[in-house]
């Protein structure tokens, strides 16, 4: 169970990260099924409607949703491969997001970057396929709102593998040297593709390191919304109030495997169940209906609408037209 | 009369079986990386290893390339022969200092005092969709470098003779293995990914191109999935009566000027075909060497396909339109003879 029987979040903001956390799941599930769509009965990676590598965040959501709470348009993210729950969150135009995805012209990029390469400047959310590459980027961010004397922020989110690359020492020091607006989420779920933390990391969890950068850390235990939720707050008041950085790690859980078509050999098979039976959007859910405040037919109401958004962006992209083959060549350098 | 039935191997388990043999054969050969222990590398090319020698010498890696690349050039120092595998070549950026400040220049530097015998293996290569940061090859940037043999076999025979080589020289080697020549289950199945490959150790030179389809009319040199695509636009090109000889470049550093130079000489006419950027890239310098050294031999310009200077898009229609197929090299090819 989560922390607090009765946190001190209000109703609104919990009701706002649980349609997030229901729209990512369902977005999620959908994307799991649609990337399935030509490659059987023999599954090849490059087939299909939705081809290439696929990193879905299922059972990941309360990592994205937790902090983005706190967020507006004028705030950063930087997110990794698996990119999907934070740009929800982040409130990238799930339209273009999703036909990017699918490869087709009307997508954020034009059909160039696709799944791992979302790029939405309108809400300054973007991602990328090189672990830990976007934690400088975050750091560029937050340089700006300092140099403009603004209160914007700027969240990195990074897998805990990524914490054992060079960005991440030489951005957390940066950072802290300058003392910028910047978090740090790291979503430990458990496995950097096969290999488990334990035998890639040398503390027990990553918010120890703040410590070597002279910054504040926290750690979120059991995939708990709600308590990354006060974490965040925490560390998004502290970087609007010039008292720099913050390392956020989250234990959460990866449902899936790294990839979709991994055969995931290198964990238990009971493992997933066992996860699954703490799913943290069941949980939330559980939490709301037993609260006073709402039924559930406004809960009801409120997943019909996540899942309508959903539904309108695919079937958005599946509408839209593949690009001209030779706009290949535009968009090397800006006219 | 032979009655034994050929062996036949994907290009990852004759990479596995090379590195294996090798293994048993020297104990300094040892291989780190990023998911090259239980999950036996993301391309599978160390397959079995951590259950025949164990986690001592088959090492899984954080995501610490910088970390883990140097650390394989100082046990090179000290004499041993690691192997490391850095996933995808496009993760290059996070570890070039220690290969090309260090891993290249420390033996030359050194006067030769120093020798690094150790490999660093990559995966290259597009055409499944996986857009710019996991779809390049980069045949250029490494062998553009000098210090570094840059090898990238395109099919299983060489891919085992040439890891066996590449394992035994002294120098650092980078060993580019493509994708889609792998033979994996999850990508799209090519017969070129399966080849006969003996079980006994044989080694393949790190310095010669090969001619893989003979031909009097035209030479196309090709380099890993270009090689095969040429192949097969060459069988299409002789319905016609065009007789395309089409070379296999198997290295690219050094570059077996000879095999070239000696078919232009026969065919006076030369297509280069390449996976990598166009602008300075393996068919500059193979036309470089040709017009420096086989001018008078040719009948018409030369002729060049290649990824024309943009990123590897994500989109299908795209990535087909830049990278190089067998139609595009058959129309060159048609133009190319129009012309002369």
């Amino acid at each position: 169970m989560f922390e607090e029987k009765q946190p001190a979040v209000s109703m609104e903001k919990m009701v706002w990260m649980y349609e997030q956390m229901v729209k990512i799941r369902y977005y999620e599930d959908q994307m799991a099924e649609v990337y399935m769509e030509g490659k059987t009965p023999v599954f090849n990676i490059g087939a299909g409607t939705v081809p290439g590598e696929m990193h879905l965040a299922t059972g990941q959501e309360p990592a994205a949703v937790g902090i983005c709470v706190h967020l507006t348009k004028d705030d950063t993210v930087t997110a990794p491969h698996r990119p999907h729950h934070h740009a929800i969150a982040k409130g990238v135009d799930l339209k273009k997001m999703t036909a990017e995805i699918f490869g087709k012209e009307t997508g954020l990029g034009k059909g160039k970057g696709g799944h791992m390469h979302l790029f939405d400047p309108e809400v300054k959310f973007s991602c990328g396929g090189i672990v830990g590459a976007g934690i400088p980027h975050a750091v560029g961010a937050a340089m700006t709102s300092k140099m403009k004397g603004k209160d914007w922020v700027a969240v990195a989110f990074i897998g805990e593998g990524a914490a054992n690359a060079g960005a991440f020492h030489e951005s957390l020091n940066l950072a802290a040297v300058w003392n910028l607006p910047l978090i740090v989420v790291v979503e430990d779920n458990s496995y950097g593709i096969s290999v488990p933390k334990k035998s890639s990391t040398s503390v027990e969890s990553n918010d120890l390191r703040a410590s070597a950068y002279g910054i504040a850390g926290a750690y979120v235990k059991d995939n708990d919304p709600i308590a990354m939720y006060k974490v965040a707050e925490e560390a998004v008041s502290r970087a609007r109030n010039g008292q720099g950085p913050t390392i956020i790690e989250i234990e959460t859980y990866r449902f899936l495997g790294h990839f979709q078509g991994d055969p995931e050999l290198y964990r238990d098979q009971t493992e997933v169940p066992g996860l699954r039976q703490m799913d943290p959007l069941l949980k939330l859910r559980k939490m709301l209906a037993e609260s006073e405040s709402i039924n559930e037919t406004d809960l009801e109401t409120m997943e019909k609408r996540a899942k309508q958004e959903v539904d309108e962006a695919y079937q958005f992209a599946r509408d839209s037209s593949y690009p001209d083959p030779e706009s290949a060549l535009k968009d090397v350098f800006s006219s | 009369m032979e009655t034994a039935k050929k062996r036949v191997l994907t290009g990852n388990k004759a990479m596995a079986e090379a590195i294996s043999q090798e293994m048993e054969r020297d104990p300094n050969v040892f291989v780190l990386g990023e998911d090259i222990g239980k999950y036996g590398g993301i391309f599978g090319s160390t397959q079995g290893l951590i259950e025949k020698f164990g986690p001592e010498r088959v090492l899984d890696t954080p995501i610490s390339e910088t970390a883990f690349i140097g650390a394989a050039i100082g046990a090179a120092a000290e004499g041993m022969r690691p192997i490391a595998e850095l996933m995808f070549v496009d993760f290059f950026g996070v570890c070039m200092d220690q290969i090309y400040n260090h891993m290249a220049k420390i033996p030359y530097m050194s006067g030769g005092n120093v020798k690094l015998p150790m490999v660093l293996m990559t995966a290259v290569g597009g055409g499944y969709r996986d857009a710019g940061q996991h779809s390049q090859t980069l045949y250029a940037t490494f062998a553009h470098m000098p210090g570094m043999k840059v090898v990238a076999p395109s099919n299983p025979y060489d891919l085992k003779g040439m890891m066996v080589s590449a394992i035994r020289d002294d120098n650092p080697v980078v060993f580019m293995f493509h994708k889609s020549l792998q033979g994996l289950g999850w990508m799209e199945q090519l017969d070129a990914a399966v080849d006969n490959v003996p079980e006994d150790s044989y080694t393949v030179p790190l310095n010669k191109a090969k001619v893989v389809r003979e031909g009097k009319d035209v030479t196309i040199v090709g380099i890993q999935m270009m090689t095969h695509y040429a192949v097969e636009a060459a069988e299409r090109l002789a319905q016609e009566g065009i007789e395309a000889e089409v070379i296999d470049l198997r290295s690219l550093a050094p570059i077996d000027k000879d095999t070239i130079i000696e078919s232009v000489k026969k065919t006076h006419r030369l297509l280069i075909v390449d996976e990598d950027y166009l602008s300075y890239g393996m068919t500059a310098e193979v036309s470089a060497i040709i017009a420096e050294e086989a001018f008078f031999e040719m009948e018409a310009p030369i002729s060049r396909l290649a990824i024309p200077d943009v990123p590897i898009p994500y989109s299908g229609v795209l990535e087909d339109f830049v990278i190089p197929g067998p139609n595009k090299i058959y129309e060159q090819v048609k133009k190319m003879m129009a012309e002369a």
